[in-house]
């Protein structure tokens, strides 16, 4: 056993659903006792392929080892039992269950027929001092913040004694101390002999924490390097495939305020949101963007820009003001704001966005129905009519206004949200999230949209996680930390490096 | 539509009617009978002759009703299993209404006053977990059921303590507007319960039809059954919609009791159409909530129900009872499992 | 009435609903809805009826209607797991499904469109019906001691942990190697042996089958649940509840005091008040109602 390194190694991996080939040819080789990072954009086959190496999943093709052992198809019981654990992106946690059970469940402590709680409570208790992973051990989940579930995710795993643990985007909701405490409990497992996989989209992660690095494009493995001398360019090239990622109009240098305007087209004032049981989502935020300016909204997912956007947008209640172009759009609902001037792209296509099972022609005037309409009906001509002229002029394909939504790529369905809410007659755009999982062309797409519509006088407010696309785009960048704009900066001003401080929370400038 | 639309929407049922047929065979052997003589005079009883085929059309007449009521309601992603006190409801308020007329004004005057009681009545019945989902989030399932067991002793009290006619269990006769039956029109029909409620019952579909696949408002209230969040954010108010979709779903149900109570007996009856409301969610399901799939799953149900007194000397009629939930387990198992078949999505092959 | 007669008879009306909510509260935290809970105990009446007629033995009956209630909720869980069919509609073809079958073989068996003939019972000794009679039916003892059973295996069993699971969170029990599937399929057999026993207790109190004698029991039972808020314990409160004031419309028959119709719908209003929230919002296991892929 000792003298076989290779603690994982996957070849020919094919995972079809349906019409999506989510892997093809997929080969993946992870020595023992190292952190391997699997990179590569949204989409690109990431979390099946590791959903299929942790037996969630039966590959369509393909053959995978574990230790030297051919395991290929084999359930989440036999992949536990063999030691491979796995730390789903969005929590695999019930909440309604105590830190205890959830991490008992599948393999119960028992006493006689009964559950044994406490020795459940101690074994977890034990093992977290013994990793130096806090949680409580009998409050329930419901109750514990993010980074202390995803601590219990991980105790989880290693409760079931696994040696090989895969993490899939674990830092996308953690803090940045969180995430220095992650690494450190990584690197220890791994000193320890444990062995690690590390999926993310994250370039300076990558370089960071992994001894080694496998990217995958479009479902199939491209390129296996070590860590040590790889550069962010070398890796982003193998995951787009051409140099454009990090080229993103990164030379951009934005444009000072002054030069676009006088009066602010929205103004925002001591906005805050309320998030259910915990106090302020958005806390006090207070902003203007001027026409012909776009306002980049940077920072980690989940520190309230969702709830920001949903705010102005009309979704989400909140107290402030919200002014328009000198019209306060707070007492006004969702159709009123859009009706006075604001656009929104939201930033999930299929929850918000679009109606999958509506048509193409449909979706091209969600939200804007009330003006297509002759009397009481829907004027069908127009419709199609509107459908016709944004097809051709935002590209989407197939050229069908008669699909649903739902047959459409990632890329051409968010080419109907963007050319829906850019065809309307607009004075403020909400981008969230706008070119999320799509195809580099519709990127480049979008963001040419986008600095259109800014050149036409326009205030764009942008929100990415992508740090990249902020700089790429942005005339000033902002940066949201626990519901705070904690730094406005100017474009001129703004780098990765000076951003970053403020997106850990390290530093607050607000 | 497509070809393959059309096949997602025919197959099932064609499904669901081979397995009821093969269970029916079943139960008809058990019972010593021969299945092909018990199915042919099952058809003999309902259509084959002007009576059957009368009474056949007014047991259609309520289930388009109902089955548009729930149609409706499913449209906008709300499960309405209230049309059974909805539809007694109505006839119930309509009844009130008869009583209350003087004697003598013409049918076609009473008519608009009758639909908007019978409207009414099931309206009310159906805002009230409409209401309670918009204001409360409280599952209109469960509250549509328990509102059943209410509104029926609610209609149960009145009827035998307010307003029934000595020693029998209904209300006094309308004192005016009872509309015709075909049997008055058409001698062959004599004795049968059809009526011109028909005539109703087919603008009501139509006018459904128009509303749910024509109008913006119909493109709202669709939106907001597909995808709510999407709804939401075109600028429809969710809230609003559920509870007018389920208010508009009762009052459908509601209009139904004018079958009875209108063109039949005149007079509200203690459950004059027990079941009905039930049965209004299988016609749904079968007609796959669309309102002419509706009136073919009406007549298709009505049938059976009908065909179940015909075959009663060969076989018992309860028969029917069980294919009539035969074909509704059959189409509702085998519609998502038909879709994937089509789709061919099995190389999914999850675990 | 004495208070003693008064608790006695709450009991006897509180039987059924005791044994239909500790089976509809297995299937419902499973994540499966029990709107089947009146076809169940309707099925086990029926089963029962005839297994104690042919034995002329009332435990062959009981044992019947384990299995009657049982197999509808094979078919329900099938449908529902298997097919991914819509729990709301398949509820209501089961339910339609016991009624039609009850109904034919009423006729195919005993020739009758109404009931079947008297059944063998359990031996009650000595007159009246107070606690003395309840205590000699063994099915009194089983209602009994139910609540405290399906309690103590939700919250203190393996088999109650992942039942809890999977019907808040399947996707997370999956992830972890619970079988989603098998642990649904149980909870929803069981919930229909139990339940099929209160429809024997029916049958056999009365010594007969007849059509729909139900009645609604099994929503009721459905209404406590949501009452109870998902909880055995205090679903078989809510039981206790209903049945008292069952007993105290009986009472109040003849007084005119308040319409029985008004005392019938207590069970309901108050189950919507719980589901309107006004004291404290009834919130359903998580996944309830929903086709899961796993």
């Amino acid at each position: 056993m000792t003298d076989m390194p290779w603690a994982i190694q996957l070849r020919g991996i094919e995972k079809r659903f349906g019409p999506v080939q989510a892997n093809r040819g997929a080969d993946l080789d992870v020595a023992r006792g190292e952190i391997h990072a699997l990179v590569g954009e949204n989409g690109a086959g990431k979390s099946t392929l590791m959903r299929i190496l942790s037996g969630l999943y039966a590959p369509n093709a393909g053959s995978m080892t574990v230790n030297g052992t051919v395991v290929t198809g084999w359930s989440t019981n036999e992949a536990i039992a063999a030691g491979v654990g796995m730390v789903h992106q969005h929590f695999m946690l019930v909440p309604t269950l105590t830190v205890a059970e959830n991490v008992v469940l599948g393999c119960e402590l028992t006493h006689g027929l009964a559950l044994d709680k406490a020795g459940a409570e101690r074994a977890v208790h034990d093992l977290s001092v013994r990793t130096g992973l806090a949680v409580p051990a009998n409050r329930l989940v419901a109750d514990l913040s993010v980074g202390e579930a995803q601590r219990v995710e991980i105790l989880k795993t290693l409760y079931r004694g696994a040696r090989i643990l895969i993490l899939d985007e674990p830092t996308a909701v953690l803090s940045p101390f969180e995430v220095r405490e992650l690494w450190a409990v990584l690197r220890s497992l791994r000193d320890a002999g444990g062995t690690v996989v590390l999926i993310t989209h994250k370039l300076d992660e990558v370089i960071d924490v992994s001894d080694s690095i496998t990217v995958m494009r479009q479902g199939a493995t491209v390129a296996r390097m070590a860590s040590a001398g790889a550069t962010p360019q070398a890796i982003a090239r193998a995951m787009v495939g051409r140099d454009v990622a990090l080229a993103l109009d990164a030379e951009y240098g934005g444009r000072a305020v002054s030069e676009v305007s006088a009066g602010p087209l929205l103004d925002v004032r001591n906005l805050n949101v309320s998030g259910g049981r915990r106090t302020a989502v958005v806390n006090d935020v207070s902003f203007s963007i001027a026409p012909g300016e776009i306002l980049g909204i940077a920072g980690v997912e989940g520190n309230g820009q969702t709830e920001l956007v949903e705010a102005l947008a009309g979704l989400r209640p909140a107290r402030g003001a919200i002014v328009l172009a000198g019209r306060d759009l707070v007492p006004l609902d969702v159709r009123a704001r859009g009706d006075a001037g604001l656009s929104h792209v939201p930033e999930d296509r299929h929850e918000r966005g679009l109606v999958l099972d509506y048509s193409v022609a449909e979706n091209l005037i969600l939200g804007q129905q009330h003006r297509f309409t002759r009397g009481a009906t829907l004027d069908h001509e127009r419709v199609a009519a509107n459908a016709h002229e944004l097809i051709a002029r935002y590209d989407i394909r197939p050229a069908d206004p008669t699909l649903p939504a739902r047959a459409l790529s990632g890329g051409n369905q968010q080419k109907i949200v963007v050319a829906r809410e850019m065809a309307r007659d607009f004075k403020v755009l909400l981008a969230a999230q706008p070119t999320r999982g799509v195809d580099v062309g519709a990127i480049e797409f979008i963001h040419a949209r986008l600095r259109e519509a800014r050149d036409e006088g326009k205030a764009v407010l942008l929100v990415s996680a992508d740090l990249a696309e902020v700089l790429a785009l942005a005339d000033r960048v902002a940066v949201m930390y626990g519901g705070r704009f904690v730094a406005v900066l100017p474009r001129s001003e703004a780098t990765p490096d000076t951003l970053g401080p403020f997106m850990t929370g390290a530093e607050n400038a607000a | 539509m497509n070809r393959a639309a059309i096949e997602e929407a025919v197959l099932p049922p064609l499904v669901a009617l081979l397995l009821a047929a093969v269970v029916g065979d079943a139960l008809i052997l058990t019972y010593g009978q021969s299945p092909g003589a018990v199915y042919k005079l099952l058809l003999e009883g309902t259509w084959g002759n002007a009576y059957g085929l009368g009474q056949v059309l007014y047991k259609a007449t309520t289930l388009v009703f109902t089955g548009l009521a729930v149609g409706l309601g499913l449209r906008a992603g709300l499960f309405n299993i209230g049309a059974e006190s909805q539809l007694a409801a109505g006839g119930f308020c309509a009844a009130l209404v008869g009583m209350l007329l003087p004697v003598g004004v013409p049918a076609l005057l009473c008519l608009p006053i009758y639909v908007l009681a019978a409207a009414v009545g099931g309206g009310m019945v159906g805002a009230v977990p409409g209401v309670l989902k918009a204001r409360f989030g409280a599952h209109e399932v469960i509250v549509t059921i328990m509102l059943n067991f209410i509104v029926l002793a609610l209609l149960n009290y009145l009827t035998s303590a307010k307003v029934h006619v000595p020693d029998t269990l209904h209300t006094p006769e309308l004192k005016s507007g009872a509309l015709p039956r075909v049997g008055d029109m058409i001698a062959s029909f004599h004795g049968s319960a059809a009526n011109a409620t028909i005539v109703l019952a087919i603008v009501a579909a139509v006018a459904l039809g128009w509303f749910l696949f024509r109008t913006r408002a119909g493109f709202e209230l669709r939106a907001v059954g597909l995808q709510a969040r999407a709804a939401e954010y075109a600028g429809v108010n969710v809230a609003s919609v559920t509870w007018r979709a389920l208010a508009m779903s009762g009052a459908i149900a509601g209009l139904g009791g004018l079958n009875y109570v209108l063109g039949y007996k005149h007079y509200y009856e203690e459950g004059f159409a027990t079941g009905a409301g039930f049965l209004g969610i299988a016609v749904a399901l079968v007609g796959r909530n669309h309102p002419l799939g509706i009136v073919l799953a009406a007549l298709l149900f009505a049938t059976l129900s009908q065909g179940g007194l015909a075959v009663n000397a060969l076989v018992p009629k309860q028969m029917v009872d069980v294919l009539q939930a035969v074909v509704i387990l059959a189409v509702s198992t085998s519609v998502p499992e038909v879709r994937r078949l089509l789709r061919g999505v099995r190389g999914g092959q999850e675990k | 009435m004495s208070v003693i007669a008064f608790l006695a008879q709450t009991l006897r009306i509180a039987i059924p609903y005791l044994l239909a909510a500790a089976g509809g509260v297995l299937s419902e935290r499973a994540g499966l809805i029990g709107l089947t809970l009146e076809g169940y105990m309707l099925g086990g009446a029926f089963c029962a009826a005839v297994g104690s007629y042919a034995a002329g033995a009332p435990w062959v009956g009981v044992l019947a209607a384990i299995g009657g209630g049982g197999l509808l909720a094979m078919l329900y869980a099938t449908s529902a797991i298997r097919f991914k069919a819509d729990q709301v509609v398949i509820g209501i073809a089961i339910n339609l499904l016991a009624i039609g079958l009850t109904r034919f073989f009423l006729r195919l068996i005993f020739d009758s469109s109404s009931n079947s003939p008297r059944v063998p019972g359990f031996e009650v000794k000595g007159a009246g019906t107070g606690f003395g009679a309840l205590a000699q039916n063994p099915l009194v003892w089983i209602g009994v001691v139910i609540i405290p059973l399906v309690s103590w295996v939700l919250y203190r069993t393996p088999f109650g942990l992942r039942v809890r699971a999977v019907g808040e969170h399947p996707a997370a029990a999956a992830s972890v190697g619970v079988p989603v599937m098998r642990v649904r399929y149980i909870a929803v057999a069981l919930s229909g042996m139990i339940a099929g026993l209160g429809g024997a207790y029916l049958a056999l109190d009365q010594h007969q089958f007849t059509d729909g004698m139900t009645a609604g029991r099994g929503f009721i039972a459905l209404a406590a649940i949501i009452f109870g808020r998902w909880d055995p314990v205090r679903a078989g409160l809510a039981c206790l509840l209903f049945a008292a004031a069952e007993t105290l419309q009986i009472q109040l028959q003849g007084t005119q005091a308040i319409p029985s119709q008004f005392v019938e719908m207590i069970p309901y209003v108050l189950t919507i008040i719980a589901l309107a929230g006004v004291v404290g919002r009834a919130v359903p296991p998580a996944a309830l109602g929903k086709t899961t892929t796993e």
